[in-house]
């Protein structure tokens, strides 16, 4: 079955219904092995358990720039390629990144206040996720206001685009800025700073939070395709009733 | 006369004849500036402390208000259909509304900031820094404003959703700002290392801006 059979929404449903329970099943076990391994991860020497935060925090601050990434090129294949599905792609995405964001923004806060005494400080890695926070509410809500489905689609694909420059920003910020929060430790010239005792916890958990990511995205895809669907046949039962 | 030149002047002439809105933005500017002692209180040194964020909050605000009608109003009125089957490129077009727009806009607000300047117990060094960050910043403003104004130049109420998509995106241009300013005025880094990076922001606007809005344009209206 060729890659473009995908496109075809019905194919994708019959798909993507087949895959779904697996991809559950992967997600709930590779978070059991994850929290598994983060309980036995050592304790840090100066931050106690605490620090096991980053075992959430970090998967979702990756998570929450790589879901604004497959929303871009979910966007370049709403106008470029002019795929099918690539605007209910990029509509599921949305709330999925938001709500990562917000996670990686609270659990830092909740992090930073016993460790660094505060819960916000202006600097460029937090301010550039919050700013990406307040972008992905900003693609929230031209979603909401555009009611036409591929329209809005297309004013979305536009705006993420534009919005993509934010990325690398986040991701340099710690090295361009002198900040209280970490530099690079993972993806880093040189290879990762950390111990393999407590990066390895770490990539198992960013892989769980990554399966969650794609069995919610498959789901919230279905959803969106089934929700266009009852439009349409509301808008067919409007005309039939105007006698149309 | 060129098409860029013919819609320029169009723009202009409609921007300072009745209804245009090209000195109201210089109007709201100065009750920003205003009522800012009114929340703060009236201590000068503070006043003095803040004030290029005050101007540049200012400036920013002003120019967001003017956004929502600019390529609306000519889609309401059907000569964004023909600005849209004209030969001349989409881009260039946008890129002309956005310099029209800046010159009724931004630019008056640029040369109203020595006056605010005054209000805000600014010394002339300040006043100064703080107008050429702004004469160098507005434009920025102008060109990713443009962006939102095509996302929304089919809505009915889309100014209040303009100013939210496109706030995130003129941040970078708000911190460069005042951090020239700042930086004329007591900061140890010199003027000239923000204010560099505050013309490169405005360059890379002046060239996104205008294809972003065309694509958002094409897009939007079909």
């Amino acid at each position: 079955m060729p890659l473009i059979d995908l496109a075809n929404p019905s194919r994708f449903l019959a798909l993507s219904g087949r895959l779904l329970p697996w991809l559950s099943a992967a997600t709930l076990l590779a978070f059991a092995f994850g929290i598994a391994q983060v309980i036995g991860a050592p304790n840090d020497y100066q931050q106690g358990a605490t620090a096991k935060i980053m075992y959430i925090h970090v998967p979702s601050a990756w998570l929450s720039m790589f879901i604004w990434g497959t929303m871009s090129i979910a966007a370049l294949g709403t106008l470029v390629w002019r795929h099918p599905l690539a605007d209910v792609a990029a509509k599921a995405a949305a709330p999925i990144g938001a709500a990562l964001t917000l996670q990686c923004l609270v659990t830092g806060m909740l992090w930073g206040r016993p460790m660094w005494g505060t819960y916000w400080v202006w600097d460029g890695r937090l301010t550039s996720v919050l700013v990406l926070f307040l972008m992905y509410l900003g693609v929230l809500a031209l979603w909401r206001t555009i009611e036409e489905p591929s329209r809005a689609a297309r004013a979305v694909a536009v705006l993420t685009l534009v919005g993509a420059i934010n990325l690398p920003i986040i991701k340099f910020s710690v090295d361009w800025w002198s900040t209280l929060h970490q530099p690079s430790s993972v993806l880093r010239l040189g290879g990762p700073a950390m111990h393999s005792s407590i990066l390895i916890p770490l990539l198992v958990m960013a892989l769980a939070f990554f399966l969650l990511f794609l069995t919610l995205h498959l789901g919230a895809m279905r959803n969106e395709i089934m929700r266009r669907r009852v439009r349409t046949l509301m808008l067919m039962q409007a005309d039939a009733a105007a006698g149309r | 006369m060129t098409a860029f030149a013919a819609l320029l002047l169009r723009d202009m002439r409609l921007a300072v004849r009745v209804g245009g809105g090209a000195l109201v933005g210089v109007l709201f500017f100065l009750l920003v500036v205003t009522i800012v002692p009114f929340a703060i209180g009236p201590d000068l040194a503070l006043l003095a402390r803040i004030g290029p964020a005050i101007l540049w909050l200012g400036a920013l605000l002003a120019s967001l208000l003017g956004l929502d009608r600019l390529i609306a109003a000519d889609h309401e009125d059907g000569s964004l259909d023909l600005i849209l089957a004209a030969r001349t490129p989409l881009e260039l077009t946008m890129a002309t509304k956005a310099v029209a727009h800046w010159l009724t806009t931004g630019l008056p607000l640029v040369a109203a900031t020595p006056l605010l300047g005054l209000l805000l117990n600014l010394d002339p060094t300040a006043t100064g820094a703080v107008a050429l960050t702004l004469a160098a910043g507005t434009p920025a403003l102008t060109f990713i404003g443009l962006v939102g104004a095509a996302l929304t130049v089919a809505l009915r109420r889309g100014g209040l959703l303009l100013a939210v998509l496109i706030l995130p995106l003129t941040i970078p241009v708000l911190i460069f700002g005042v951090a020239a300013s700042n930086a004329a005025i007591v900061g140890p880094i010199p003027f000239g290392t923000p204010f560099t990076i505050l013309c490169a922001l405005t360059l890379m606007s002046a060239v996104i801006g205008p294809i972003a809005a065309a694509a958002a344009l094409r897009q939007g209206l079909d």
